[in-house]
């Protein structure tokens, strides 16, 4: 496949999800959210195309798509590692969990994604998982009553299954 | 199958109570988050494997008490079994389902007396409760329309589209004396009132499903639990208004939620529940479900309303309110979904029955949501009015491991802590609001003594100003202010004139922020200063945390008598803040350490700890 063939190959698929949801600004989200289930992110030029095939200014689309914390314009792991840091979980220590997490990977500063595209570890505000706090989400996935070593064992269980693959 | 009258709906719930009858034994599996978390999913699966006779096993929404999930319960005999494992589920099959008799080792027992509790309803925790807005929640399989039917579902529509008018809708509901369950209290029938008045041939319902509130689970197992009751308090309040169109925007983070109301919404589709002259009345009403994208302030119902039409969620200013201006510029209202789904028990069993439970200005029940560290976790609903303590000491079996409480924050980043003088407040809104709290959206985290409050004003803090949208001033900077002050108090570089700003600038956020996020933004703080100031004093001015939390004041110390003088901990500190020779104890220059525990986690001997 050429560049260019690449190109519109990718475009197809964000033209078949416009048509899907209509033109209406109002379809803007959840055209955002189909498009970044798709790629894993929204890439800068899918968001300038939406933008002119839905007749919205460039700046419209962006500013929805930096306004709302689902959406992300760089690519992320393909494991995505959210601990929860609600309150629930804050105060059964869930930093304690991020931080081992972090540091087990090897994540330090503002990295949230490891060189080799595997993990994104991130945390989130609340799961609703509050029952079994301190929770953690790996893609779908949700984990109650972690622990630093917990957490650890379960990534060790991902690098393992993916070095097997 | 359509239904199309009240007969053939009386019919349907007929014929769904003799096919649940038919079943001799119903195993309830419990697929709350908590439980969901814990492998309940694989204990269905098992159930549904060792399938006998006359047995249903079936999954449900959450049955409240997550402490001691995954949770099953057995009916008609009201069995309830604890911390179940996929490898149980034969021994419970033999034992409950085929012999009739107890499996004693999966009872519940409380942890001080040692009593056995064999059946739910003995359980304390469950005992002193009274189910509304979950009455179905843990007893239905909420992917069945059937079964919503069974127990009366819809019926409470069925005489809002035919037995009575708008304007008696909207009656009944202000005789109830029902407020949002949302965060504001603010009366619902009013609301719907202003809407009915207001002009405008197209008008919007909307149920807010965005359930923001870090430590509240409640909206979420009720749209996983029981969705039908969600979509018919929304046909209901559609009814009441002139509304044909409804939206429910659920929190993108609550995956099951948003698949479980959809399924919900095409169940009531195929039978004509929703849609064209419902149940063959001149009302006709559809819904659809947003998901939202991951904004707290999305849950202010301006946002809201914005998010839905494709727009940067940011609240504006009212009035107009959404009742005569909302979505699309139409008269619109809002309503929580814990609000929606007592809706339908009101209209079935009227405003009268309502107000029997609860208090003079806060009638019914409100579900909340105990975690922290409480012995039992868990949802739980009680009369308006309960007192905190008869929640936290009671229902929540007090502080885990025999810990003092010291705080209850209530209500979320806009909520308030209450210290252990307050155990005695009522429950209910204007009580609340007088203690400096509010009920918000019903989250209850319970604190002990290892807790420091000034961290977790912080913590708090820390969350309103990620979440600010930045449209208003004094919340975009306020908080940001703040937050750098609560800050400094935890490094221990901050002086008690920073104590006086800092409460300068709350009251000034609280005064003149735009929407609810600033007005209360700062209740954390101001409730944590109000009684917990010695707190604050004691980090600024003592240089201490009373709870031993905060690590600016700790520092790592390396035992000469455990280390082996290896050197890894030299090597591990990126501060360079480590000395000494090999095979002689290592030594930490206070002055040079940054305390970020590479040494300890490096250390083989375990010689290095934080004190
Ligand atoms: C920052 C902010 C977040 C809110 N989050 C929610 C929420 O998650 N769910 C909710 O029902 N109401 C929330 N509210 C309250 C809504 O604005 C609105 O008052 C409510 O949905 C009305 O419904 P009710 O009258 O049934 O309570 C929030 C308000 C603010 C200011």
């Amino acid at each position: 496949m050429t560049p260019v063939e690449a190109a519109q190959r990718k475009f197809e698929r964000v033209n078949e999800i416009i048509e899907e949801h209509g033109r209406e600004q109002s379809a803007l989200i959840p055209i955002l959210q189909e498009v970044q289930a798709e790629y894993r992110y929204l890439p800068e030029e899918i968001l300038t195309y939406i933008a002119t095939a839905m007749g919205l200014s460039v700046a419209t689309v962006f500013g929805v798509a930096t306004f709302y914390a689902q959406f992300s314009l760089s690519p992320k792991g393909k494991y995505v590692v959210r601990v929860c840091d609600g309150t629930a979980c804050h105060v059964r220590h869930s930093m304690r969990v991020y931080e081992a997490i972090r540091s087990k990977l090897n994540l330090r500063d503002g990295r949230f994604t490891t060189p080799d595209m595997m993990f994104t570890v991130e945390t989130v505000a609340c799961l609703g998982a509050c029952g079994v706090a301190p929770a953690m989400v790996i893609n779908d996935e949700v984990y109650g009553k972690m622990t630093p070593e917990a957490a650890c064992a379960i990534i060790d269980t991902l690098l393992n299954r993916d070095g097997e693959n | 199958m359509m239904i199309g009258s009240r007969d053939e709906l009386k019919a349907h719930a007929e014929r769904f109570r003799r096919e649940m009858a038919a079943e001799k034994k119903r195993v309830l599996v419990c697929t709350g988050p908590g439980c969901l978390a814990n492998g309940a999913e694989k204990i269905l699966q098992e159930f549904q494997r060792h399938a006998v006779n006359a047995v249903g096993a079936t999954r449900t929404g959450c049955h409240g008490f997550c402490e001691v999930g995954p949770l099953v319960r057995i009916e008609p005999d009201d069995v309830v079994y604890v911390h179940v494992k996929p490898e149980d589920v034969a021994e419970i099959v033999e034992t409950t389902l085929v012999r009739g008799e107890v499996v004693e080792r999966l009872v519940y027992r409380d942890a001080d007396t040692g009593a056995a509790y064999p059946k739910e309803s003995e359980i304390p925790f469950y005992a002193s409760q009274t189910k509304v807005a979950l009455s179905n929640c843990g007893a239905i399989n909420p992917d069945d329309i059937g079964e919503y039917i069974a127990r009366d579902g819809y019926q409470a529509l069925a005489r809002a589209a035919l037995d009575l008018s708008p304007d008696e809708v909207v009656q009944e509901v202000l005789a109830s004396g029902l407020r949002g369950r949302g965060g504001g209290g603010f009366p619902t029938g009013r609301k719907w009132m202003f809407a009915r008045q207001a002009k405008g041939e197209q008008k919007y319902v909307v149920c807010n499903a965005d359930e923001g509130d870090p430590g509240a689970f409640m909206d979420r197992c009720i749209m996983e639990g029981d969705p039908h009751s969600v979509l018919e308090g929304l046909a209901i309040a559609a009814r009441a208004i002139g509304a044909d169109r409804g939206y429910i925007y659920v929190r993108a983070e609550y995956p099951i939620a948003v698949a479980r109301m959809k399924n919900a919404a095409r169940q009531a589709r195929t039978r004509g529940l929703l849609g064209a002259n419902i149940l063959g009345s001149d009302f006709s009403f559809d819904v659809t479900i947003k998901e939202g994208a991951g904004a707290f302030v999305c849950g202010e119902e301006t946002a809201l309303l914005a998010s839905i039409e494709g727009k940067r969620g940011m609240p504006r200013p009212r009035p107009p309110f959404p009742a005569n201006e909302g979505l699309f510029g139409k008269p619109t209202i809002i309503n929580n979904v814990e609000t929606l789904a007592t809706v339908p028990q009101i209209l079935r069993r009227g405003a009268a029955w309502f107000r029997t439970i609860g208090t003079e200005t806060s009638p019914g029940t409100k579900t909340f949501a105990v975690t922290g560290q409480v012995a039992n976790t868990g949802l739980v609903e009680v009369p308006m009015g309960t007192t905190l303590r008869d929640v936290v000491f009671g229902i929540g079996g007090g502080v885990i491991g025999g810990k003092k409480f010291k705080a209850a924050q209530i209500g979320g980043p806009s909520g308030g802590c209450l210290p252990e003088q307050l155990l005695d407040t009522p429950l209910d809104y204007d009580s609340l609001k007088k203690a400096g709290a509010m009920v918000g959206s019903g989250g209850l985290v319970i604190l002990d003594e290892g807790t420091c409050m000034v961290e977790v004003a912080r913590f708090f803090m820390h969350f309103t100003q990620t979440e600010s949208c930045g449209k208003c001033v004094p919340c975009r900077e306020g908080t940001k202010r703040m937050l750098q002050i609560l800050e400094k108090i935890v490094a221990g570089r901050a002086t008690l004139d920073d104590l006086d700003i800092l409460e300068q600038i709350a009251w000034v956020v609280k005064e003149s922020s735009l929407c609810a996020l600033g007005k209360t933004a700062p209740n954390p703080v101001l409730t944590t200063l109000k009684y917990f100031r010695d707190e604050y004093r004691a980090h600024i001015v003592d240089k201490k945390c009373l709870a031993g939390v905060c690590s600016a004041f700790k520092s790592y110390v390396i035992h000469p008598e455990l280390c082996k003088g290896c050197g890894k901990c030299r090597k591990a500190c990126p501060s360079e803040a480590i000395a000494g020779e090999i095979r002689h104890p290592h030594m930490i220059d206070a002055a040079k350490c940054a305390k970020c525990g590479a040494c300890a986690e490096a250390c083989a001997f375990g010689a290095i700890s934080l004190e």
